[in-house]
């Protein structure tokens, strides 16, 4: 045998022994320190939505099945699904479905185009985070709507569509609070609230007075008219805002007296489309 | 001397100076104007504590608000008059912060209420530190990181040198230069004081051949005294920022995340080192500064002495600007400025220039497709990947970001500057560290 060959088959050996070797460990791996993964979560999986999109409090759908299995979770948590889907569930394991307050995303602001003073034209990145960057964006309101949609493209659930005023409209059928927009947000403008809040405050503007009504014809001016209408404990003026305290559906007569309109009593979408 | 035997750094670019318009013009002083917005903050740290209220009457020079804790510095009246309001004002960061508004008294003398400190030399090093930090100073360069945080060395570390920056690398901009011509010996003493009290052997003044004048000015004065060395440099942007003044100098680099203080060196603007031998002359806190107004829609580019405060469109008609033409107005460099969207905001302490235009410094053109031409590496001084960073920002990547070491960028914007496709890289840049910081706040939510 030349010597050649000699190391090809020397080595082609010990390739082929380290493969027995490594094998058999694995082998033995697999029988012996096996762990044992509940079905029910491939198949509970199947029965999630799959977006991915943490509205529940976990990293993504299969997170949220192990919760499931183990009741760190409650069906009803899974705020993407229909209540069908979520009674299949809570059926399906033989647990009560559980109630959340369903949440929509609200826009602390209603400083659309036209209604805002402009100092400037912005005309870099059309991206909310790119303008903030640049001065603040071009408008003398700078706690405000920047209006260029980065809220629009993070909504996975296509929830959100920009109007023609430039302010994104929270479609409440579609939106399941997963407060993708809220992260996004450069200015922190979206707020997780209860969908029976009728009661919202749209202005984030601490200015007051005719200071804040020269920049923004709709801004919170914090005349406090809100405050002393609504029932004690509903509302509270904290620097310049009108802060909801408890979510009350009766106080309609809060808005009435409002010369502004930045607090508004909201049946379904904050804005026209 | 040709340029090629002078040193510089590694990469950077080559914009056009444009310092022909006010680089003869002796520094003028800006009239006192009727009203005055001081803000709280005006430089890096915290913002400083009100000492006075909305209705007292303040004499120029008297301490309007202290530092709060070490890394902040007070404040001052620029003026003698009344204080009308503490409220939310225009700030050139393009936000609204607190600060005041001063009514200028038209009667008054405008002398300045001082105390004038004791001699350093019989100081310690603390009370130094304490009166650098009451007197206000802060790096004149832009980035405003108050003066005495540099005067405190860390326990085990030791200074060699104090590099004085006189390169003033940006477009347009003389007021250092100015400085350097006008006031040689005040910056040669601040020099001489921050070397002192810092135990530093030697000393260095880094100045771009552009400057000749003032090169030869300093080495003039300085050519009895061998252990200050004026230091010639080739042009080329961004030469002022400390990191590559260092490379320049001494070829020597700071590690990513570290300071020159690793290096065993501290590095100050020229400006900073006139006014703080000055300071310890006359006890003048700061409470004005050289800015330069200049531009193509500028008719009388100047370079003023304008008292802080000073809101930018009475400093834009003290140079003739018709404030309906302009398109543009941009506080600093054209590189590293930012631009305004209010002219009601005031002169602050890091402010070196005020460039305004009636077209657009850089009109939107339109994006094109990255080319791979690797432009953007060659420039950056920082030896990151421009382009790279630019599509990670675009995925929102911010773990790989932050792996590429985007926080080590200080958006010089040379990249953007070289970029044939028109890739707007250092604005993705800055959008990347505001993703990075989105992303912390969030885990911390967590």
């Amino acid at each position: 045998m030349s010597a050649e060959l000699y190391s090809l088959l020397q080595s082609g050996l010990l390739m082929a022994g380290l493969a027995v070797v490594f094998g058999s460990i694995l082998a033995i791996a697999f029988r012996y320190l096996k762990v044992e993964e509940d079905p029910r979560i491939d198949q509970l999986e199947e029965m999630l939505p799959g977006n991915n999109c943490g509205a529940c409090g976990s990293p993504g759908c299969r997170a949220f099945a192990e919760g499931l299995t183990v009741g760190s979770f409650r069906p009803a948590q899974c705020t993407v699904s229909s209540s069908d889907n979520i009674d299949r569930i809570a059926h399906f394991l033989g647990v009560d479905a559980g109630s959340i307050v369903k949440q929509v995303a609200r826009l602390h602001c209603a400083g659309g185009k036209g209604l805002v003073k402009e100092l400037a034209q912005y005309r870099g990145m059309t991206t909310c985070r790119g303008a903030v960057i640049v001065n603040g964006g071009g408008r003398a309101c700078v706690y405000g709507c920047l209006g260029l949609a980065d809220c629009e493209r993070a909504c996975s659930f296509g929830a959100i569509r920009m109007n023609t005023a430039g302010l994104p409209v929270v479609d409440t059928d579609l939106c399941t609070a997963c407060g993708d927009c809220v992260d996004v947000c450069p200015l922190h403008l979206f707020h997780l609230e209860p969908l029976a809040q009728k009661l919202v405050v749209q202005c984030s503007s601490p200015l007051t007075g005719s200071l804040a009504t020269s920049i923004c014809a709709v801004a919170c001016d914090a005349c406090g008219r809100c405050v002393s209408d609504a029932e004690p404990g509903v509302l509270e003026m904290v620097s310049g805002l009108p802060v909801i305290r408890k979510a009350d559906e009766t106080q309609v007569n809060a808005t009435y007296r409002c010369p502004t309109g930045a607090i508004q009593w909201v049946a379904k979408d904050q804005f026209p489309v | 001397m040709t340029h090629a035997t002078l040193p510089t750094f590694r990469h950077g670019v080559h914009p056009p100076e444009r310092k022909a318009s006010t680089a003869a013009l002796s520094v003028e002083r800006m009239p006192f104007v009727e009203r005055y917005i001081v803000p709280l903050s005006q430089h890096i740290g915290k913002a400083a504590v009100p000492l006075v209220k909305p209705g007292e009457t303040v004499v120029r020079g008297q301490m309007l608000a202290k530092p709060d804790g070490f890394i902040s510095t007070a404040v001052h009246a620029p003026v003698s008059g009344k204080i009308l309001n503490l409220d939310l004002q225009p700030h050139p960061s393009g936000q609204l912060m607190q600060a005041f508004t001063i009514q200028a008294d038209s009667f008054s003398a405008q002398t300045v209420d001082t105390q004038v400190p004791p001699d350093v030399d019989s100081l310690s090093i603390q009370e130094t530190i304490q009166w650098v930090q009451n007197s206000g100073l802060v790096g004149l360069g832009g980035a405003a990181f108050p003066t005495h945080v540099k005067f405190s060395v860390p326990q085990g570390k030791r200074i060699q040198a104090v590099i004085l920056n006189g390169c003033e690398c940006e477009p347009y901009l003389t007021c250092d230069h100015r400085v350097m011509l006008e006031q040689p010996g005040n910056v040669v003493r601040g020099l001489r004081l921050m070397m002192r009290k810092l135990g530093a052997q030697k000393g260095y003044i880094g100045i771009e051949s552009n400057k000749a004048d003032a090169i030869d000015l300093l080495k003039n004065i300085l050519s009895d005294q061998p252990d200050v060395e004026v230091v010639a440099l080739n042009v080329k942007y961004p030469q002022g920022a400390e990191k590559m003044l260092l490379d320049a100098i001494f070829q020597k680099e700071v590690p990513s995340g570290k300071l020159p203080l690793d290096l065993e060196m501290v590095v100050n603007n020229v400006g900073t080192a006139a006014a703080l031998a000055q300071y310890f002359d006359d006890g003048v806190p700061l409470i004005e500064r050289v800015v330069t107004v200049t531009g193509p829609a500028v008719p009388e580019p100047k370079n003023l002495m304008v008292p802080l405060g000073t809101p930018l469109f009475e400093v834009l008609k003290h140079c003739a600007v018709d404030l309906e033409r302009i398109r543009q107005v941009i506080l600093g460099g054209p590189m590293m400025g930012f631009a305004q969207k209010n002219l009601q905001a005031p002169i602050i302490k890091g402010t070196s220039g005020i460039l305004v235009f009636e077209q657009p410094l850089a009109e939107p053109i339109g994006e094109l497709p990255c080319i791979r031409c690797s432009r953007c590496l060659d420039a950056c001084p920082m030896f990151l990947n421009p382009s790279r960073l630019a599509a990670m920002v675009r995925r929102e990547w911010t773990d790989e970001l932050q792996q590429y070491h985007l926080m080590d960028c200080f958006e010089c914007a040379s990249c953007s500057y070289v970029c044939p496709s028109n890739i707007p890289l250092v604005h993705l840049m800055r959008l990347g560290k505001l993703m990075i910081r989105q992303a912390k706040a969030k885990e911390q939510v967590k």
